[in-house]
């Protein structure tokens, strides 16, 4: 045989195999597919198809095009609920991740106590959210609650917490600070764990003091467990729903509706199917944008090593 | 709701019937329905679908409790088996639509409250018509007497076309709990106006004790029937016959400012988020002079390991307004799925639940107020009867005077949400007419809507 008659006998069956191969491998895909296609693809179509239609339950629906997009756009409340939900967010992302990281750092070092305090420290995380809700709606009794009790153990006067529609969102986030700052604590202590003792080292022997330490090389290389702990709270915050909905169901009045709580009572308490699908479309479009802006800040926060 | 069609004409206004307190009228149909068929196959027989099953869906509260405890005596007495599902108001009422869309709901006999549900259930007709089995002598039992019924349960349950969709069960009408002791100490007398409420409120209210002069809810969409209680007082309603919303007319201004003085200027603080159980914590504390609520809370005022004022607590008819005395009505009652398969043995189900001995029972242990008058002879002839004299007399004045508090509207969940968003930015200070000519112009177009739908 000739070595191009070699090749070619090697070839054409290898040639087909692969293809024969590839063909199975798209086959074996499609079970996942299915599923992707059933429980994100379909609902994904279906919301926005909805949204195109005034729609409420028992009653016909009717094609009103961008109708509820419009409507949204010049309805108030919706966006005040569109503000109150970007404010809520920004408390409740920076305070758990500043006390977070705090946290981390101290129980990085090495005390007596330390894994029964750090123990202690997370307890919050596992408690669940609506049991936290209710004994915190109890605390922030303007009249009965163990909170004004403590102000007025201080000497100072009573705060009507969640019952005032300036304060609502600050006491709100109070709750949520609780109950996860313990989370980026964990993501951070694990992040501070895996640094090696050498840069500090021979910072040491330059001369730089703690805050030196902690400002150049502390910080820095802990940046990218920040981010990723910022991203989770992000995430979190943004669909709060439980807090808020028991504590103060996104009163008074409107002061702590969120876009969340409004998505609520459109679809859930008004049935109002086609209007709460714009919302939802809204809500998602705002989502992206937000992961999208995160994900690009982790990009930067990565160690340039 | 400009292209209405006469149907739609009668409804309003006998919506309008309604709330002027004289929906005698559609009763009259009822004594009609009441003589039985004398031409029936036979008498009433308990027993006559042993061996059925039917599926009840109830609201998780003292009443669903109830019932559900004594299904045993029901599943004996007819030999049908009842399985029964009862979960939270809200979730009950999500999940009924949710059924009744499906077009093939789960269960045979349902729970509804009155003042959220019937317009809803109406419209969709998703409810079985109960006058073919009132009217069949074989089918309704000697002990189902309409004559026993408060008026106000009776015109909760029938359509304005006549139907009866449903059986009352209880009545919740709006009273007011005050503190005895709180009264006699400033010598003040329970008062008989709405100018004199607001007089002993005033008067009752000490800040620098804690003492409030009033307490009710301030929480949005729970505070509605707090400002309704005033409105129908002033003499204002929901809707007049065009369909039109009557709530930014003077009278309902007017009860408007009332409820921004009551709670405003002499509530607790943080009152824009108190709901009742706030409010009934409060009053309990004896921190309240007055408190403005449904019916059904002497339990917990009258309970030693909770309250803090029993025996103290005067029960109050709500005072007169500078047009009427009226006291807000709220109710439930069961209705069977018109889409049931069983609806023999559901009816049998809903005539042992509204029977003398279940409302006597629900008396008995202050699950409710019964829709039966006999109830609570028989209640207060028991000895292990814990409501005092006082409450039952309240009850039955409350009751004489009651008229829906709420609109019977479709939408009413989302009347609530508008009107309360208003009374709750009144507490903070918002312009009473301002708010409410707000509302009214946002919620109208909903509720044109819901009624050419």
């Amino acid at each position: 045989m000739t070595t191009s008659a070699v090749t070619t006998a090697l070839t054409v069956p290898r040639a087909a195999f692969l293809r024969r191969r590839r063909r199975s491998y798209r086959l074996l895909t499609v079970p996942a597919l299915i599923v992707v296609a059933g429980v994100i693809v379909f609902p994904w179509l279906f919301t926005l198809y909805m949204s195109a239609f005034d729609w409420k339950i028992g009653e016909a629906a009717r094609f009103v095009g961008l109708a509820n997009y419009t409507g949204l756009a010049t309805n108030q409340r919706f966006i005040e609920a569109i503000v109150h939900t970007f404010y809520f967010t920004l408390l409740a992302v920076v305070f758990p991740l500043l006390l977070g990281t705090a946290a981390a750092l101290i129980f990085h070092r090495e005390f007596r106590g330390r894994g029964f305090l750090r123990a202690i420290f997370t307890l919050p995380m596992m408690a669940t959210p609506v049991a936290v809700a209710l004994v915190w709606t109890m605390m922030f009794h303007p009249q009965q609650g163990v909170l004004n009790y403590l102000l007025s153990l201080v000497g100072l006067p009573p705060s009507l917490w969640v019952y005032s529609p300036t304060w609502v969102i600050p006491s709100l986030v109070i709750v949520e600070v609780w109950h996860w700052t313990p989370l980026v604590m964990l993501i951070v202590l694990g992040g501070r764990g895996v640094l090696t003792k050498k840069p500090y080292e021979s910072a040491r022997l330059d001369g730089a003091s703690e805050w030196q330490l902690l400002r150049y090389i502390t910080l820095p290389l802990i940046m990218p467990f920040i981010v990723v702990a910022a991203v989770i709270r992000t995430i979190d915050a943004v669909k709060a729903f439980d807090t808020i909905y028991v504590i103060s169901s996104g009163g008074p009045g409107t002061a702590s509706e969120t876009i969340n709580l409004y998505l609520y009572l459109q679809a859930f308490a008004f049935y109002n199917i086609g209007n709460a699908s714009a919302v939802v479309v809204v809500f998602f479009a705002i989502i992206v944008a937000l992961a999208l802006l995160l994900l690009h800040v982790r990009q930067r926060a990565r160690w340039s090593a | 709701m400009h292209d209405q069609t006469p149907p739609e004409m009668a409804d309003a206004s006998r919506r309008r019937l309604l709330q002027a307190g004289a929906g005698a009228a559609a009763l009259s149909l009822l004594p009609g329905v009441a003589i039985r068929s004398a031409d029936a196959q036979g008498a009433f027989d308990w027993k006559r679908f042993k061996g059925q099953k039917i599926e009840v869906f109830l609201v998780k509260s003292p009443r669903g409790d109830l019932l559900t405890k004594y299904h045993k005596e029901f599943e004996d007495m007819t030999g049908i088996e009842v399985g029964s599902e009862m979960i939270p108001e809200q979730q009950q009422r999500q999940k009924a639509v949710i059924e009744f869309n499906s077009g093939n709901p789960s269960f045979d006999v349902i729970a509804l409250s009155y003042h959220v549900q019937k317009r809803q259930f109406a419209k969709n007709n998703w409810l079985t018509d109960l006058r073919p089995y009132i009217s069949d002598a074989s089918m309704a039992s000697p002990d189902l007497d309409f004559a026993d019924f408060a008026k106000g349960g009776l015109n909760y349950a029938v359509e304005p076309d006549g139907r009866v969709m449903s059986l009352p069960m209880n009545l919740d009408p709006w009273v007011v709990y005050y503190n005895k002791e709180l009264f006699a100490a400033k010598g003040i007398a329970y008062p008989k106006t709405f100018a004199e409420m607001i007089d002993a409120a005033a008067k009752l209210n000490d800040p620098g004790k804690g003492v409030s002069g009033f307490v009710g809810r301030g929480l949005k969409n729970a505070n509605v029937p707090v400002w309704t209680s005033f409105l129908l007082g002033y003499g204002g309603g929901f809707i007049d016959a065009k369909g039109k919303l009557t709530t930014d007319t003077p009278e309902a201004i007017e009860a408007a400012k009332m409820y921004q003085t009551l709670l405003g200027k002499y509530g607790p603080q943080g009152v824009a988020g108190y709901n009742w159980n706030e409010s009934q914590t409060l009053f309990l504390q004896g921190k309240a002079a007055m408190w403005l609520d449904g019916i059904g809370f002497a339990q917990p005022l009258e309970d030693p390991t909770k309250s803090r004022i029993v025996g103290k607590v005067g029960y109050g008819v709500m005072p007169t307004g500078p047009k009427q005395q009226v006291s807000a009505l709220f109710g439930d009652g069961e209705g069977i799925a018109s889409n049931s398969k069983k609806k023999g043995p559901a009816w049998y189900y809903l005539q042992w639940a509204s029977n003398k001995s279940n409302q006597t029972r629900m008396l008995q242990a202050a699950a409710g107020a019964p829709v039966r008058n006999s109830a609570y002879a028989a209640a207060q002839q028991s000895s292990d009867f814990k409501a005092p004299k006082e409450w039952v007399d309240c009850m039955l004045k409350s009751a004489a005077i009651a008229q829906p508090g709420l609109p019977v509207i479709s939408p009413v969940t989302e009347f609530r949400d508008v009107f309360g968003v208003a009374l709750t930015n009144m507490l903070n200070g918002a312009d009473p007419a301002a708010e409410l000519r707000k509302a009214t112009a946002d919620f109208q177009p909903v509720l044109d809507k819901s009624e050419k739908a």
